[in-house]
């Protein structure tokens, strides 16, 4: 059975996320797809633990949960970037948090795993959304894999819908509900008469909204991942920077209710088609497929064959994004194991 | 523009190709075309209904010839606002000057403001308001509301669009 050494670079919530589903998914891929998920290597901002033979999953998490680091349990004097270079593995899963300022660590991360020939599967939008040429060409030109399906929507399917299963068709817009954190405020706003202020405030008491929310509300989070829609599905050569955007902190309590008495909803969309990349609250009929509430994510995907396609799931959440990193994994084991 | 128009033809072979050609030759696009065989009038002409859209500026040509073609025109109707579109506005709107945003849509000949939904619901809080518009085509629809986006981020007013629709032409 071939052996898939993996490294998980960044151990927060989605790294460990990770940690968890091949913790509990090893022994049924092994009998669905002969192959053996190996994570070889795990890096904090602190140091890693090593262990070429595999590492003890459950013990890196436990450690982690306790002393909140899982540096010092084996070789812990290499950094993440250390074990890109040195420690021979398959695929790094880079999850270390997104920097939308230069993109990095997770920008020098990618780099040096692709120069070492090594597949890269991640849920970072910084780098992506700043350097996405310049990444797809040192991947290409080291013939390695490149996969970032977590980047947009968590779980719910989209950059591989659209590239892989929808393949053949042109993708002639997307429109998406693309932040969790924004659709809960508005979605409360709407259903219970609360002011901005007052569900963003409910937003941050159950852990929805960050104590700086301004990179969820002021729209920021939705447009790097229009530009990841942007350059990987339209062929765009696009940054954050080019997107127009508005946030919701301008909506009113009453704006929502005018909207409901006329059967429509207010919903932060990002909307990518030819010439267009923006960000903007939008009138969506009740009715309509992106009309959806609480914190889901939705994409409205129309195209010349298939007409409209509409998915949704989860935005977000540790298991959903490393449900959406793990496919990724497991779409580069198979090839490594058919070749 | 939309236009309908009731015509009257003669009973005899080639009358409709008659009335249609000219349409088609001042550009027209016909929307539906209803031959009433059944209803033959008093005078022994037959009745049909076309619905088509066409330059403004074309109409009177279009008129002319269809009489030279020995069509009796029996009535000509514009629909003219038929297409309809609603936004949500958010800001000082009353006083900024709501007035003059109207006006900026209604004298563009093309759209107008048909109805606004305002809440106002303190002195110094944000009002919001839901504003239809209707203009005389979908092009003119989306030049109105560009108009009303423009005008809007002088007065510093959010202004939330529905989302777009793909066109026909672009499937």
């Amino acid at each position: 059975m071939k052996k898939i050494r993996i490294s998980i670079i960044g151990f927060g919530a989605v790294g460990q996320g990770v940690a968890k589903v091949i913790k509990e998914k090893r022994e049924y891929l092994k009998k669905k797809n002969n192959f053996d998920l190996s994570v070889v290597a795990i890096s904090d901002s602190k140091g890693s633990y090593i262990d070429e033979e595999g590492v003890d999953l459950k013990y890196a998490l436990d450690r982690k949960k306790e002393i909140g680091t899982v540096a010092s349990i084996k070789y812990s004097g290499y950094s993440g970037l250390e074990v890109i270079k040195k420690i021979d593995h398959e695929i790094v899963v880079e999850v270390t948090p997104t920097n939308i300022d230069n993109g990095e660590p997770g920008l020098t991360h990618m780099l040096t795993a692709f120069e070492n020939s090594r597949h890269v599967v991640t849920s970072n939008k910084g780098p992506i959304a700043l350097y996405y040429k310049e990444l797809c060409n040192c991947a290409n030109k080291n013939k390695v894999e490149f996969r970032y399906e977590a980047t947009v929507g968590g779980a719910m399917p989209i950059i591989n819908l659209a590239k892989e299963v929808l393949a053949g068709n042109e993708i002639l817009s997307i429109d998406g509900i693309l932040n969790g954190t924004c659709n809960y405020i508005l979605t409360r706003m709407e259903k219970e008469g609360y002011s901005y202020e007052q569900a963003l405030s409910e937003a941050k008491e159950i852990g929805i909204a960050e104590a700086d929310p301004s990179y969820d509300v002021d729209g920021i989070d939705t447009a790097c991942k229009l530009v990841i829609l942007a350059n990987s599905i339209f062929n765009k050569n696009a940054t954050f920077k080019e997107v127009e955007v508005t946030g919701i902190t301008k909506i009113t309590p009453e704006a929502l209710e005018l909207a409901s008495k006329n059967d429509h909803v207010i919903k932060l969309i990002g909307e990518v088609r030819k010439n267009v990349l923006c960000v903007a609250p939008r009138l969506i009929p009740k009715n309509h497929t992106l009309a959806v509430g609480g914190t889901l994510n939705v994409a409205f995907i129309q195209t010349d064959l298939a007409g409209q396609i509409t998915v949704t799931g989860k935005g977000a959440g540790s298991i959903e994004t490393a449900s959406a990193i793990l496919s990724d994994i497991i779409c580069i084991s198979k090839n490594l194991n058919s070749n | 523009m939309r236009v309908s128009m009731d015509l009257e033809l003669k009973d005899i072979p080639g009358q409709l190709i008659l009335a249609i050609q000219p349409i088609s030759e001042f550009k027209g696009n016909i929307v539906s075309v209803i031959h009433h065989r059944e209803k033959k009038t008093p005078r022994g002409t037959v009745p049909v209904q076309i619905v088509f859209e066409i330059d403004s500026a074309n109409l009177e040509k279009l008129n002319k010839k269809l009489k030279e073609n020995g069509i009796i025109i029996a009535r000509v109707g514009e629909e003219r606002l038929i297409e309809k579109g609603s936004v949500v506005l958010i800001g000082h709107i009353i006083h900024s000057d709501i007035r003059d945003l109207i006006d900026k849509i209604d004298s563009t000949g093309f759209a107008e403001v048909v109805d606004l939904d305002l809440a106002m619901p303190e002195i110094d809080k944000y009002s919001s308001a839901y504003m239809v518009i209707k203009a005389t085509g979908k092009q003119e629809l989306i030049k109105a509301i560009s108009i009303l986006r423009k005008v809007a981020k002088e007065k510093k007013i959010l202004v939330i669009e529905p989302i777009a629709e793909i066109e026909e032409e672009e499937l």
